[in-house]
């Protein structure tokens, strides 16, 4: 198949503006070599020969959303800081761990140099005098990759003492991971770059720009979100802004997994390209498998609340997903076809999120491991028609009120928006219920019927072989 | 030997001189400790402490939080089938019934010659490429119960070792900063000045 390379499975090109995934073509493009020849640190140098502010200026002018899952603006956030407070520091979120997500470890083991360049944009716009690399313990190549690009970088002054013979000096420190999905939830990714349990922080402060690291102003951008930098500062705001659309601009790397034709990642524009457009088109996934039906979709992860084929000519576009019922996420649609065993579907995520309940908030470690284990029961063929009831009060007690669900024309039902009312610090409780809850909405017959033919049919396997 | 080696404890020493605060060094050390001895051992974990200034008893609750780390021997090779939605989509559950099979052991089970320990995992950050597993981290993509089978048998006659080192070993290229070419972490006390860059003035 044309544009997908052998050196980068999973990844397929296509003809498309690429910012973040230009050099993904080569196969030597981790090198300093290649980078070099392709523009590398060229970046960098565009952004110091200007002053700190009006970098910043430019990356705010863009509005380079945060491509880690809530989607907030990477120049307002920098805003942030308290001012005259220092040090300041950067802190690299690379513990990418949503379900269905895979983009962030794709651009550390393809372009770490790119990655670097752009912590180092960040770090001179912003006055952070370190950055600190969360890389997921678990993704061993990307970790070689960037700890010899990093080597790399320092032995040609690209990083460390007077970066280009400058006064912008910054270390950056890889760090790993350990295994432990809720440290990317970024007050849990602090704690645990200071040597702690990896649980989220109570909030306020809502942001650690303001208290972070060591107490001290931290900002915390996702890996795709730094790497737009270099692009950015070599182009210009105006160019980014051209891409995509005025509130979101520029384009964003979406995996898209499950029964579709072709599953991969895509580099694709943001605000324009629509859920049909991936699933559907030719230069995108293709279709669904075996020319089966479609029968629902994650559209941003895991935690996302999911849609189905009425909410297909939605954009990659926040505000719309999210008056839709779901959120865009960190850019992983799962797609689930006509064979799927739906109840079983939403175990595998709802195992998921108990299984990574920190066990701070009462609501989730208790309420993850009850529905999961609710739900086990249904999926086995021993549940009762009460335990439906108490799957959803289970639910409520993490999250109050409606829970966000997507419209539904067959069943008559309108779109609750997001985002949910919580009673838990962070979003790993209310992900647990998610796809209870759109499960439940939109396909409550098919638990039903696990229920009323108890033991009587056999139990499919999630992903039946056609 | 459980405390660190003499280069270990050098390497560790590095490590911690990287960050404002040394028990910030508390992973990657709890790192180096599984990559010497397989897993992490309670000599490790006391020597951590006196070198990052914890308790053991803190060292023991960081690290119990993490699943990577193994508080006691597990196989040489660590093999983790993902479970989670896309791989499940793809028949990631007949795939762990063949490893359960092919291996003799059940889920979390160790084989009788230490070789293999099997994992189920959570998502491993490869949705596309399901069903996925990873041998001591590193990945085999669209596994089927053929590949799987030729994975280890190629495992158990040695034909890996190249790329798959044995359990414990994170990264086969580590960090190292040179010390000509390094600002140094400083507490972060000791800074309250701006940045220099930051005077309104291009750096180059």
């Amino acid at each position: 198949m044309s544009g997908t390379y052998a050196h980068a499975p999973g990844f397929i090109a296509g003809d498309r503006p690429k910012i973040v995934t230009s050099r993904f073509e080569y196969e030597d493009s981790y090198t300093l070599r290649r980078f070099l020849a392709t523009d590398g640190y060229q970046g960098l140098r565009a952004a110091l020969g200007r002053a700190a502010n009006e970098v910043h200026d430019e990356v705010k002018s863009a509005t380079v959303l945060g491509r880690g899952g809530a989607g907030f603006p990477a120049g307002t956030k920098w805003g942030l800081t308290p001012q005259g407070v220092y040090p300041r520091y950067l802190v690299v979120n690379g513990d990418e761990s949503e379900p269905g997500t895979y983009k962030d470890r794709l651009l550390m083991e393809r372009d770490p140099h790119q990655l670097i360049e752009g912590c180092l944009i960040a770090c001179y716009a912003a006055g952070l005098s370190q950055c600190f690399l969360y890389i997921r313990g678990e993704m061993a190549l990307a970790q070689e990759r960037v700890a010899a690009a990093l080597n790399d970088a320092y032995a040609a002054g690209y990083v460390g003492k007077n970066i280009l013979g400058s006064n912008f000096s910054v270390d950056i420190v890889l760090h790993w991971g350990a295994g432990a999905y809720v440290v990317g939830e970024e007050t849990a990714l602090i704690e645990s770059l200071e040597g702690n349990r990896g649980m989220p922080r109570l909030k306020p402060p809502y942001f650690p720009a303001a208290i972070g690291l060591y107490g001290q102003p931290t900002i915390v951008n996702n890996v795709e979100t730094l790497a737009n930098l270099p692009w950015l500062m070599l182009n210009g705001a105006e160019a980014y802004t051209a891409i995509g659309t005025k509130t979101s601009p520029g384009t964003r790397m979406v995996a898209v997994s499950g029964h579709v034709k072709r599953p991969g990642v895509y580099e694709i524009i943001n605000g324009i390209t629509t859920f049909r457009d991936l699933l559907y088109k030719e230069e995108f996934c293709g279709g669904i498998r075996n020319g089966n039906q479609l029968k629902a979709f994650v559209p941003g992860g895991g935690s996302a609340p999911w849609f189905t084929e009425d909410q297909l000519d939605i954009p990659f576009e926040g505000p719309q997903a999210g008056a839709a019922g779901s959120m865009l996420g960190s850019g992983a649609v799962m797609v689930m076809d006509e064979t799927t065993d739906i109840p079983a579907a939403a175990l595998t995520l709802t195992r998921f999120y108990a299984h990574e309940s920190c066990g701070k908030c009462t609501p989730c470690r208790e309420g993850g491991t009850w529905l999961e284990r609710i739900l086990s029961r249904v999926v086995d063929g021993k549940g009762t028609m009460a335990d439906l009831d108490q799957l959803i009060e289970v639910g409520t007690s993490i999250c109050p009120g409606d829970f966000p669900h997507a419209s539904n024309a067959k069943l008559g039902i309108s779109a609750v928006p997001f985002p949910y009312k919580m009673n838990t610090i962070c979003f790993v409780g209310p992900s647990a219920y998610a796809p209870v809850n759109s499960a439940l909405v939109l396909f409550r017959e098919e638990f039903e019927a696990k229920i009323v033919k108890r033991n009587t049919i056999p139990v499919t396997a999630v992903g039946a072989a056609s | 030997m459980s405390r660190f080696t003499e280069d270990n404890a050098r390497l560790a020493k590095e490590i911690i001189g990287r960050y404002p605060r040394p028990r910030s060094a508390m992973i990657p050390l709890l790192h180096l400790a599984q990559q010497q001895s397989g897993y992490v051992t309670n000599d490790a974990m006391v020597h951590i402490g006196e070198l990052v200034g914890a308790t053991s008893a803190e060292v023991y609750g960081t690290a119990s939080f993490y699943e990577m780390f193994k508080f006691e021997p597990v196989g040489k090779y660590l093999v983790n089938i993902c479970g989670t939605m896309s791989c499940a989509l793809m028949g990631s559950e007949e795939l762990m019934h063949h490893a359960e099979h092919k291996l003799g052991v059940k889920v979390g089970g160790t084989t009788s010659d230490g070789m293999f320990t099997l994992e189920h995992a959570e998502c491993q950050a490869a949705c596309t490429e399901a069903p996925c597993l990873q041998v001591n981290y590193r990945y085999r993509f669209r596994v089927t119960p053929e590949s799987f089978d030729s994975l280890i048998d190629d495992l158990s006659a040695g034909r890996l070792t190249a790329e798959i080192p044995d359990h414990g070993t994170v990264a086969k290229v580590l960090q190292h900063i040179p010390a000509d070419r390094g600002v140094g972490a400083v507490p972060p006390e000791s800074v309250t000045e701006a940045p220099e860059w930051l005077n309104g003035k291009a750096a180059l």
